[in-house]
């Protein structure tokens, strides 16, 4: 299916300084998908280590765990036509609770915590679910305008059944009071768009004494069916 | 009213941001937690073809290399065949993954790939597309990530008769696709987000 242009972030948005000098000027080259878009690798669950999807520990230390709100992140991987995507890579990426990177051009003064790396991953099940744990991460001040703030947010990148399908985009938090005020988040062209972006608390999925929970669907571009029939299950 | 349509909308982008290594390719930031960066290596052993080394630089529109790019290819084998699980059409070469995935050089924002030159694979109408390797760039900046190929200029009957090349309305922009010749073997592509050599982007 096409992408939808006008639902999406344009290129040029000022208020987002970076994109004057990195949004192309001249109109896309539209054209139908060929198999160079409709084909992707195939990532197999046997290549994730089995703290792949646990930022609390896969940086920490032996017998030692990152610092900060402990949190459930699952949902689905589906299409537009509201089918799961199986065997979809999922990375994802995210600032420490205090809203620091482990990055060496970060400059916030907030602290490295020594047990949190910030990445992850996780390949999607049969049903096109997936989750992970981390840590909820801190908002934190960029040099933008002179006082912005990001709000809490995971970073997402996501590797479906086609080329064409990749998409990255970031999870915010249900009530976070910086999600109106971010220039990033003001790319969206909507209410509606912010929204699909907004992982609400889910009581049901918390695990008691442990860890809240949020939950995140992510929706990749449709496929035309007939690529995809005989497709190899249990990737 | 008639039923609705329920199909669903597609998750709306946000900008990869200047951290986006720390997620896809944390080794290379120091972040050891998986080992090798994914995409690293396309290929795990003997490959059928000739091997050839792709670099270049995406610039934005002042002329300065972007350093904290995320650049992914994704190509068919020399055959003309897709390591996909969607690839019907045969057996793609069993050593080569088609698909490479390279953060640029943490000082000049080059980008490197090893890789194959790629066979030519059909439209869905048959006609033979020519030799091309299908990119995906994120960075801080982009608000959804910009898909374009690079085409070979040594393959000028091929791109010649190329379905999409020929059917560019502006023919003057076509060279922004073509990886020049450096070398035997050795190719560059260099990326203009904005500017007189502003790249083709793909709306595909
Ligand atoms: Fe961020």
């Amino acid at each position: 299916m096409p992408r939808d242009r006008k639902w999406q972030p344009d290129a040029l948005t000022p208020w987002y300084k970076t994109s004057v000098k990195r949004s192309p000027q001249a109109a896309l080259l539209s054209f139908p998908s060929t198999l160079s878009e409709e084909t992707s690798p195939v990532f197999g669950h046997g290549m994730l280590g089995p703290l792949d999807s646990d930022l609390i520990q896969n940086f920490a230390q032996p017998g030692e765990s990152a610092i900060g709100p402990r949190i459930v992140v699952h949902g689905r991987v589906l299409d537009e036509t509201g089918r799961g995507v199986p065997g979809a890579l999922v990375e994802v990426w995210q600032a420490n609770a205090g809203g620091r990177y482990r990055h060496k051009k970060e400059g916030y003064i907030a602290p490295l915590d020594p047990n949190f790396g910030g990445c992850g991953r996780v390949i999607t099940d049969e049903t096109g679910a997936y989750e992970f744990r981390t840590i909820q991460p801190g908002p934190y001040p960029w040099p933008n305008g002179v006082n912005d703030w990001r709000p809490a947010h995971i970073h997402f990148s996501v590797f479906g059944h086609g080329f064409a399908q990749r998409l990255i985009t970031q999870m915010y938090f249900e009530g976070d009071p910086l999600i109106p005020l971010c220039p990033i988040v003001n790319t969206l062209k909507s209410e509606e768009a912010i929204r699909a972006l907004t992982a609400p608390l889910d009581m049901h999925r918390t695990s008691p004494m442990d860890a809240r929970a949020y939950k995140f669907d992510i929706v990749l571009r449709g496929r035309r069916q007939s690529y995809f029939e005989n497709r190899k299950e249990g990737l | 009213m008639p039923q609705s349509l329920e199909y669903l909308k597609e998750s709306p982008s946000q900008t990869a941001g200047p951290y986006v290594h720390i997620g896809c390719t944390p080794s290379f930031c120091g972040i050891d937690v998986y080992g090798e960066d994914l995409g690293k290596s396309m290929k795990t052993g003997p490959v059928t073809g000739q091997e050839i080394t792709i670099r270049g630089t995406v610039f934005d529109g002042t002329g300065t290399p972007l350093r904290d790019a995320l650049i992914e290819i994704w190509q068919a084998d020399a055959a003309g065949l897709y390591a996909s699980a969607n690839e019907t059409r045969g057996q793609a070469d069993p050593n080569f993954t088609g698909w490479g995935r390279s953060p640029g050089h943490m000082e000049t924002g080059e980008f490197v790939f090893e890789t194959v030159k790629p066979g030519r694979v059909p439209m869905p109408d048959g006609r033979l597309q020519a030799p091309h390797i299908s990119f995906w760039i994120v960075a801080r900046g982009i608000n959804i990530g910009l898909q374009t190929r690079a085409y070979f200029e040594d393959e000028a009957d091929a791109n010649a008769e190329d379905p999409i090349l020929t059917r560019i309305e502006h023919q003057v922009r076509v060279p922004t696709l073509l990886a020049k010749k450096t070398g035997e073997g050795e190719y560059r592509f260099d990326v203009h987000l904005q500017g007189p050599n502003e790249t083709i982007f793909f709306d595909v």
